[in-house]
């Protein structure tokens, strides 16, 4: 089995009119990346928050690296929220040596790697400037880099990508998995569905507070296939009988096989009385799991 | 602790390094000496221009009993008339070489006619030649012998001294302590308010940039609020002892530059005043009950600052913090006029109020120092108590956005856990 590096189990947390947290658990495999997903107002911050110890759960208990969460572990720990926030009228330079500061590096140490992460992200130009003078791009890499600073073992990113255009979108995510391949663990929640597929090893759908979905990727994925073909022939008029066909636009189609039932026996189908010109299982996307688990929850 | 110590050099250098707090701290003090010195320079510098031009008085009477004894003077020039040229004269002042016409019409009345309202200085000085010509006539006709009055007219000098308790006298000067009083319990105020708003809106600055959850995740609340109060208290500190540096050099070049000529003036009798007072004694307990009262008020403003979500909010919760300040400013007259009394007393130990009434009273020297110990005491446990109270309501508050909280919600704060 592998080592968990942050475990929470059975968290709830309560707020005046509604439960944000309601028996959620998860494990985080170390060096592993995790996506925290859910619809806005699901839970998903709150339960950073409680990682990163800005608020305490009302019940359940955390494990980090196989000791009880405590103030010590913030050291260890690196939190992006989604709300970015900087002073805006300190310097770049002077605001992010302190931010580092208080995550406990000395000055030597902080300006040394601020420093590298600024020139690895291509930004070292603005360290003299104020926050106010940058732009809300330049300003989340600013912040990017303060974050991972520190060297933490587990990263929390609120929607990283939030804010990017696609290039800077596409350095953060090298960033990102660079960071895993280093061997550090990464809690992220996005609503880009994409960059989950692209970066995850494992997942939880959290919604209304409650855990609904929670796995591996491909296990996940895996656990939505509806035996679902997707083909192109070159017939407009297919006629299959002992199939569903689901939906149809030309000579595309889409058609579900039904127990008992197999693609070799749908294949033959098809040959009968057309040419095949692609075929393939469809397999859901993580938007479309998304939104089907949701709505039936 | 080390967390703490970083985020009081932050507060500091940020606040310091700001353009408004050097502006401030350079020009307050400038202004003051301006304020304190220019009238006086300038009515000197007036007279001067005034006595300077020479004037020419007509005088119109029966005879010439006072023309015979006004003696022109530097800049006075008397010169007889007769009556009809008098009319001529006041017909038209301007094309004429007179500045006044004085005109004796009978014992008892003198009018003393010009075009323009006439300087006061002249004014007096003409009155005073004209009353004392009189007078030693009326004198000199009642036989009374002159050199007698003068010696036998009384030659006194007042002296209001108090005994302190260690039997040093001390020149009493009500009016000038009455004036410190004012001046320092209306500055406590000042400084409390402006300091602790700087808190307030600090707070909310971080709450609103949301940079407040960045630091939470590295430091306690407490040590945040613990170190932007005492971050703000050095940057008072460093202001005030800056105000009194650059007083004392204003003060100095403005005396050294324009008072030369002067007679003894007001500077020398403000100096031996203070002196008399023992301001730097007074000037360290002003510094003392500045920091206590900021500090305990300042507790206050920061659960303002983290009860809301930006500063148009804050006007209905700020008046509750306001109104034992503003009631203390309003005893200050009731604390002047009877400084060592029983509502002087308790007003100056009870923490929300002592800070101001502490230094209305202690210019006039009736302060033992048991009290002063007993009312700092007091004020430093009840900054402990609040800011422990403070913290447990801030903590909560900074993370809440969306609403501003209710009073109710701030208490209930206080018991929550975690």
């Amino acid at each position: 089995m592998k080592e968990n590096i942050l475990t929470a189990n059975s968290i709830v947390k309560r707020y005046e009119s509604h439960l944000a947290l309601n028996d959620v658990s998860i494990q985080i495999p170390k060096g592993s990346i995790y996506g925290l997903l859910g619809p806005n107002g699901a839970g998903k911050t709150t339960l950073m928050k409680i990682i990163n110890q800005i608020t305490a759960p009302d019940k359940g208990k955390l494990i980090f690296d196989g000791e009880l969460l405590q103030r010590k572990h913030i050291s260890q720990i690196g939190y992006l929220p989604e709300e970015r926030g900087l002073y805006k009228k300190m310097k770049v330079g002077e605001q992010s040596l302190y931010l580092a500061q208080l995550k406990g590096m000395s000055k030597k140490e902080a300006s040394e790697k601020l420093k590298y992460w600024f020139e690895k992200l291509d930004i070292l130009q603005w360290w003299d400037k104020k926050v106010e003078e940058l732009s809300k791009g330049m300003a989340q890499k600013v912040q990017f880099a303060v974050t991972v600073i520190h060297n933490p073992d587990l990263l929390i990113f609120d929607e990283p990508f939030s804010g990017f255009d696609p290039v800077n979108t596409a350095i953060i995510r090298n960033e990102i998995l660079e960071l895993k391949k280093q061997g550090t663990s990464i809690i992220f929640s996005t609503h880009r569905m994409e960059s989950v597929e692209e970066i995850c090893d494992e997942i939880t759908l959290i919604d209304k507070g409650k855990s609904i979905l929670q796995g591996e990727i491909n296990s996940v994925k895996d656990s939505f296939r509806s035996n679902t073909f997707e083909f192109q022939c070159n017939t407009e008029n297919l006629i299959l009988d002992n199939f569903t066909t689901l939906d149809k636009d030309d000579n595309k189609y889409i058609v579900q096989i039904p127990e008992g039932k197999n693609s070799k026996q749908l294949i033959e189908e098809i040959l009968k009385s057309s040419e095949i010109i692609s075929f393939k299982e469809k397999i859901p996307s993580m938007e479309e799991i998304f939104i089907k688990t949701v709505q039936n929850g | 602790m080390d967390k703490i110590w970083l985020i009081i050099k932050r507060e500091y250098s940020v606040r310091v390094r700001k353009k408004s707090f050097i502006i401030m701290t350079i020009v307050t003090p400038i202004l003051l000496g301006l304020l304190l010195f220019a009238p006086s320079y300038l009515s000197s510098v007036s007279s001067d221009m005034e006595q300077e031009e020479v004037k020419n008085i007509a005088i119109i009477e029966e005879g010439s009993f006072f023309s015979d004894k006004l003696m022109n003077s530097n800049y006075l020039n008397f010169t007889q008339i007769p009556k009809s040229e008098g009319e001529v004269i006041k017909n038209n002042f301007s094309a004429s070489a007179y500045y006044a016409i004085v005109n004796f019409t009978d014992d008892d009345t003198v009018n003393i006619i010009s075009e323009k309202q006439m300087s006061k200085i002249t004014l007096n000085d003409l009155e005073s030649k004209i009353y004392n010509i009189r007078e030693i006539q009326n004198y000199k006709d009642a036989n009374v012998n002159l050199d007698l009055l003068k010696k036998l007219s009384p030659q006194l000098t007042f002296n209001s001294i108090i005994v302190t308790e260690e039997g040093n006298e001390t020149g009493a000067n009500s009016e000038i302590r009455s004036v410190l009083a004012f001046v320092f319990g209306f500055l406590i105020y000042i400084f409390i308010f402006m300091y602790g708003s700087l808190v307030m809106r600090g707070v909310i600055e971080e709450k609103t940039n949301r940079i407040v959850e960045v630091i939470i995740s590295s430091v306690k609340p407490f040590q945040l609020l613990i170190g932007k109060i005492i971050g703000v208290a050095l940057v008072g500190f460093t202001q005030f002892v800056l105000w009194v540096i650059l007083s004392l050099v204003v003060a100095n070049i403005a005396e050294a530059s324009f008072m030369e000529e002067n007679q003894v003036g007001i500077f020398e009798n403000i100096r031996n005043l203070l002196v008399n007072i023992n301001i730097l004694s007074l000037l360290s307990h002003f510094l003392f009950y500045f920091i206590g009262g900021y500090l305990l008020y300042s507790s206050f403003f920061a659960c303002i600052g983290a009860a809301v979500d930006n500063e148009s909010d804050t006007q209905q919760m700020i008046l509750p913090v306001t109104i034992p300040l503003i009631l203390s400013l309003s005893m200050i007259e009731a604390v002047i006029n009877n400084p060592d009394g029983t509502l002087a007393f308790w007003m100056s130990i009870f923490p929300l109020s002592s800070p101001i009434i502490m230094m209305v009273r202690l210019p006039f020297g009736g302060v033992e120092n048991w009290e002063i110990l007993f009312s700092l005491s007091v004020l430093i446990l009840s900054f402990l108590i609040t800011t422990w109270i403070s913290s447990r309501i801030y903590r909560i508050g900074i993370l809440m956005y969306g609403k501003k909280a209710s009073f109710k919600e701030l208490i209930r704060w206080i018991n929550f856990k975690g």
